[in-house]
């Protein structure tokens, strides 16, 4: 993987000098230019493991670094430290602490897949920016974004009535992520709606949001997925080293100390 | 076409999965798609106790399980209703079943997943091949086509100028659409134009649209509302600055994506834009002679009347 990153040179490790002459020649501000260098000591060699052991990390191991990803990416466009090639990269380096820097905007991927439509090697960065996001959250080192908050409570409900209703949706995850429900804009677009929506409909979406409504004979179709999703839960926390056999403390226990370390 | 093209045939009458959102925010898209099949001689039949198909979240959480989730939809209509077609109007719906369908075929473990979780729920397993998966594009135009359209546009649109707006999930990743890139008569992933073809069959001007296949970030759109009021504020630029009195959808998280931001973007950003959102199948049916009402225009957002009347349309 030989693309030297300009990323992996901290804006604080740079040193050049406006005004400086060395041994008679005027040196000053971009010739004077160097990078202080650092010893990156914190090598996590299973790293990439860690990730491929998550959903959507299966196949990072066949990156070849071309950037067709981050060159294709929706997100890289509005925001350019979004660099799904330079993550893999990390990734792969097991340069955990480098990752970590950008630990807060990983879960901003918004899945439009145009970066595995683009991938040669069929890696599905998509995918491995799914597993980045689960293993940060999973890790201790970031909380539940809202994005995952969202998730679980769209899953939640399919899989207790086999549906959604939208508004139990909004309301659920407003609540869950501690905002008001009542911003101005989605008040405006109630407002509009409302503006020539016919009776017998503004009717109908006011029975939905007081009936739940639900898939007939779900019952055993539940059981199997709460199943399920709990067995799968349990093994991804092993893969990651995060259960310690037979207790049952050990997710508090290994936040605490991936806190730590970082 | 091809002359072995039985689709028109089998087209005719095919299983119906609306999904959940065409029960909520996109019942104008349920209410307009049923509509167009009725005037056009298409024939619908509901999938019985459907579930959701899992969407983008559940995914998130188990890819598995939304694979099983869309499973059991085709599971019901294979053998209960021994269905061999399903249509989806809905992108998410559409591409999850596609999915499912790839993964069955292709993975082995997805194969035990979805058999473990299906005998343990009690109904029959799905096996990939059994039924076909199609989006009401594909009904649509395969089941009709542009020339038969043609012939039955009663109020023409005019040349309505349109943005066709397909969005992600019906071209990405290509792995899953396997009919798609055939050359005439399958749809392009990168540039995909049933759209576009069935409604300038209609009468309408289709503009030189570049975001057909960009993204709304309808993945994020309450959890990372900024990135998506950006996003469909590029998306509406880009019609409005092609010249486009409407935006044609193919999808309700789309549409509904489109309208939300449009508002928020006013609201939030003070970013006004008057571009209009209407479903294609809302588009089709007035011009098949329906009216407004019945293709349920008065359910969305944004005010489509106003485009449709300015030209004499509705």
């Amino acid at each position: 993987m030989p693309i030297h990153e300009k990323s992996l040179i901290r804006p604080e490790q740079i040193r050049y000098h406006d005004k400086l002459v060395m041994d008679g020649i005027d040196v000053s501000g971009h010739w004077s230019l160097f990078v202080e260098p650092r010893v990156v000591t914190d090598y996590n060699e299973k790293l990439q493991d860690e990730i491929a052991a998550l959903p959507g990390g299966e196949r990072i191991h066949r990156c070849w670094q071309c950037g067709s990803c981050t060159n294709s990416c929706t997100v890289n466009a509005v925001n350019p430290d979004f660099n799904p090639r330079f993550w893999i990269y990390l990734i792969r380096m097991g340069m955990e602490s480098e990752l970590l820097r950008d630990k807060e905007i990983i879960w901003q991927c918004v899945s439009c897949n145009k970066c595995t439509y683009a991938c040669p090697r069929d890696v599905f960065p998509e995918g491995v920016m799914k597993a980045t996001a689960h293993w940060l959250e999973l890790k201790g080192h970031t909380p539940q974004s809202k994005s995952s908050m969202f998730d679980a409570e769209f899953t939640e409900q399919v899989v207790a009535t086999g549906k959604i209703e939208e508004g139990r949706i909004i309301r659920g995850f407003f609540k869950r992520s501690g905002q008001p429900l009542a911003q101005p804009w989605l008040i405006e677009m109630a407002k509009r709606l409302a503006r020539h929506l016919p009776l017998k409909m503004g009717f109908l979406m006011g029975i939905a949001a007081i009936v739940r409504p639900r898939t007939r004979g779900w019952g055993r179709a539940r059981g199997a997925l709460e199943d399920y999703i709990a067995g799968q839960e349990h093994a991804r926390r092993k893969a990651l080293g995060l259960d310690e056999p037979g207790s049952a403390r050990a997710h508090g226990a290994a936040k605490a100390a991936s806190g730590a370390e970082g | 076409m091809m002359d072995t093209d039985d689709r028109k045939e089998r087209y005719r009458k095919v299983a119906y999965y609306p999904g959940c959102a065409l029960e909520g925010t996109g019942h104008a898209y349920n209410r307009s798609t049923k509509a167009v099949g009725k005037a056009l001689g298409l024939e619908l039949d509901e999938v019985p106790n459907w579930n959701c198909c899992g969407a983008m979240e559940v995914k998130n959480v188990d890819p598995k399980v939304q694979t099983y989730l869309s499973s059991r939809v085709m599971a019901i209509a294979a053998s209960e209703m021994h269905a061999d077609v399903v249509m989806a109007p809905c992108n998410g719906c559409y591409h999850n079943l596609k999915k499912a369908e790839y993964d069955l075929a292709h993975d082995a473990a997805s194969r035990d997943t979805v058999a473990a979780i299906s005998a343990k729920a009690g109904h029959a397993t799905y096996e990939a091949g059994q039924v076909e998966t199609i989006h009401a594009l594909d009904w649509i135009m395969h089941g009709v086509g542009e020339d038969e359209l043609r012939k039955r546009v009663s109020n023409s649109l005019r040349g309505l100028k349109i943005a066709n707006y397909y969005g992600c999930m019906y071209t990405r990743p290509r792995h899953i659409f396997p009919e798609k890139d055939k050359g005439p008569g399958s749809d392009s992933t990168l540039k995909p134009h049933f759209m576009d073809d069935l409604l300038e069959a209609a009468g309408a001007v289709n503009v030189d649209f570049p975001l057909k296949t960009a993204c709304c970030g309808g993945a994020h759109t309450l959890s990372d509302s900024d990135l998506s009021t950006k996003l469909v504020l590029n998306i509406l630029r880009a019609a409005e600055a092609a010249g486009a009195d409407v935006i044609a959808t193919e999808c309700p998280t789309c549409h509904s994506g489109l309208e939300m931001h449009q508002v928020r973007a006013e609201k939030v950003l003070g970013e006004k834009t008057t571009v209009k959102m209407l479903y294609f199948t809302q588009l089709l049916g007035i011009a098949l002679g329906l009216s407004a009402r019945q293709v349920g225009v008065q359910e969305n957002v944004s005010d489509g009347l106003e485009p449709l009347k300015a030209r004499g349309i509705a």
